[in-house]
């Protein structure tokens, strides 16, 4: 994960006692009600406050407004929870949409021949060579942005480091006894895929995707805070951000804070939850 | 229906010769034993009788036509080691409905019981394994069976009990097993032909 994330350190360790695997249960728990939270208070809240008013502008902190409002009177907080609502649907989608091309690549890379092999390798470390944001803000603009043109771009620039675990792991089953005395037994390649090779990569998939997924947020923030991503009407992070920063200067300090910092919270718990899961899953990451 | 393998031989790559012109000819029904040193290439020339490599030279002729390239294997070889040639994450059931039988009587006399069959690969013995891993190559399709240190890391009271109901089914369905074994006593009790492999490889003689 990226420097920033691991500025904030959240450690959810409620009960020494717990041994490892009461404690990840635990925590997966936390912190999936708090995104329930988030994606539920997204989704509840009505849109009303977050329409222009006038007469409740730049106030800062309070109950009524925990995030106070801005300079058109919108809720900060609705604002904010609708904006990560947004980033987790566009971060889970894409995120989906590149453990489905690492695992098809991968699969096929490990499983075709030489050939096909080389072309995907190459593919691989074309994509990693180049950093994520820049093919990103090709990819997004060549689409014309919107959330369509994020989601696609970030689907295409998050499937390789994952294509390539998972090539090295079929690489090492395909040899496996069992794989060879299947295609004697008169097994297709399709079949061997599916149920001799599939199982043994869906765990990686699973924390493929849960750790793709902050990535892609950030990203998708990070793209539409430049302007090339998601369009100024809907309220995403990003926009909220690259906003704010206009009233910076004029002690609107809430504006950026809190929307930033809870940004950073949602990443976190999906990186958490991704990081037990690993550990949980993987057994040779299992003793970590 | 005979299995036979023509001017056989075999090396890695560009390494020295393996082996060289092999001869050797099974009929169906034969019980042949095939011994010799470790590394001598027992295990490849039977990896290459059951398709799983192919020879440098030399054919492996079954009824007088090539091996099928694709579909069942008409010759299945059963490894030493069962815990390998098993999928961890597949129930019982599944690894010999892979074959595509699900033979009771054949089950019966491989000793395996019903129960078995729900349990996972990490719940039954090494002995237990392995009786599944013969049940599945002794699926419908098969004409040869190749043993390669089938019973080697079992106890003696279990090889009895293997051996037995392997030669029972083996004799009624008339299928040519090829045993490699480094146990003389093992193969003098079950085999009709004893081949020394060394010699087979060094005189290049027929057999």
């Amino acid at each position: 994960m990226s420097s920033m994330m691991k500025m904030v350190k959240f450690s959810i360790q409620p009960f020494i006692s717990l041994n490892g695997r009461q404690r990840s249960f635990m925590t997966l728990v936390i912190v999936s009600l708090l995104l329930l939270c988030v994606i539920l208070g997204g989704l509840v809240l009505s849109n009303e406050r977050i329409a222009t008013d006038l007469g409740n502008r730049n106030l800062g902190p309070s109950l009524a407004h925990p995030f106070g409002t801005d300079w058109l009177g919108r809720d900060m907080l609705t604002r904010t929870l609708k904006g990560l609502t947004l980033s987790i649907g566009v971060g889970l989608t894409a995120a989906a949409a590149s453990v489905t091309i690492a695992l098809i690549l991968g699969m096929l890379a490990a499983t075709m021949g030489k050939v096909v092999d080389s072309i995907i390798s190459w593919l691989v470390d074309l994509f990693l060579s180049v950093p994520h944001l820049v093919m990103l803000m090709l990819i997004s603009f060549a689409l014309g942005g919107g959330i369509k043109g994020v989601v696609i771009g970030l689907a295409l620039t998050h499937w390789p480091s994952l294509t390539r675990v998972i090539r090295a792991e079929v690489m090492q089953l395909r040899s496996a006894e069992y794989v060879e005395v299947s295609k004697r037994l008169g097994k297709s390649r399709w079949f061997i895929g599916r149920k001799h090779l599939f199982p043994h990569v869906a765990p990686q998939l699973m924390v493929g995707l849960f750790l793709l997924f902050p990535h892609a947020i950030l990203h998708e923030a990070a793209i539409t805070f430049i302007g090339m991503g998601l369009s100024p009407h809907q309220p995403a992070i990003g926009i909220i951000l690259s906003e704010s920063m206009r009233y910076l200067s004029t002690e609107m300090w809430w504006l950026a804070i809190f929307p930033g910092l809870s940004l950073l919270l949602v990443v976190r718990s999906f990186d958490i939850i991704g990081e037990h899961l690993r550990s949980r899953l993987d057994p040779h990451r299992a003793h970590d | 229906m005979q299995l036979e393998a023509r001017n056989v031989s075999f090396r890695y790559r560009r390494k020295k010769w393996l082996f060289r012109d092999i001869n050797l000819t099974v009929q169906p029904g034969e019980v042949v034993g095939l011994a010799g040193p470790s590394g001598c290439g027992k295990t490849t020339l039977a990896r290459i009788l059951a398709g799983y490599e192919k020879p440098s030279n030399g054919t492996v002729l079954f009824n007088d036509a090539p091996l099928p390239k694709t579909g069942y294997h008409p010759i299945q070889l059963v490894f030493q080691h069962p815990e390998k040639a098993i999928n961890p994450k597949w129930p019982m059931k599944a690894v010999l409905e892979e074959a595509g039988n699900l033979d009771v009587e054949l089950l019966e006399r491989l000793g395996i019981q019903e129960n078995w069959l729900q349990r996972w690969p990490n719940e039954l013995s090494g002995g237990e394994l392995q009786r599944f891993c013969i049940a599945r190559a002794l699926g419908p399709g098969t004409q040869f069976l190749i043993a390669d240190e089938m019973t080697t890391m079992l106890d003696t009271i279990t090889q009895a009990q293997i051996w037995h109901g392997v030669m029972d089914i083996v004799r009624n369905r008339n299928i040519g097993i090829i045993i490699i074994s480094h146990d003389t006593v093992l193969l003098k009790r079950l085999v009709s032909r004893y081949i020394d492999f060394p010699l087979l490889n060094k005189d290049k003689v027929s057999y």
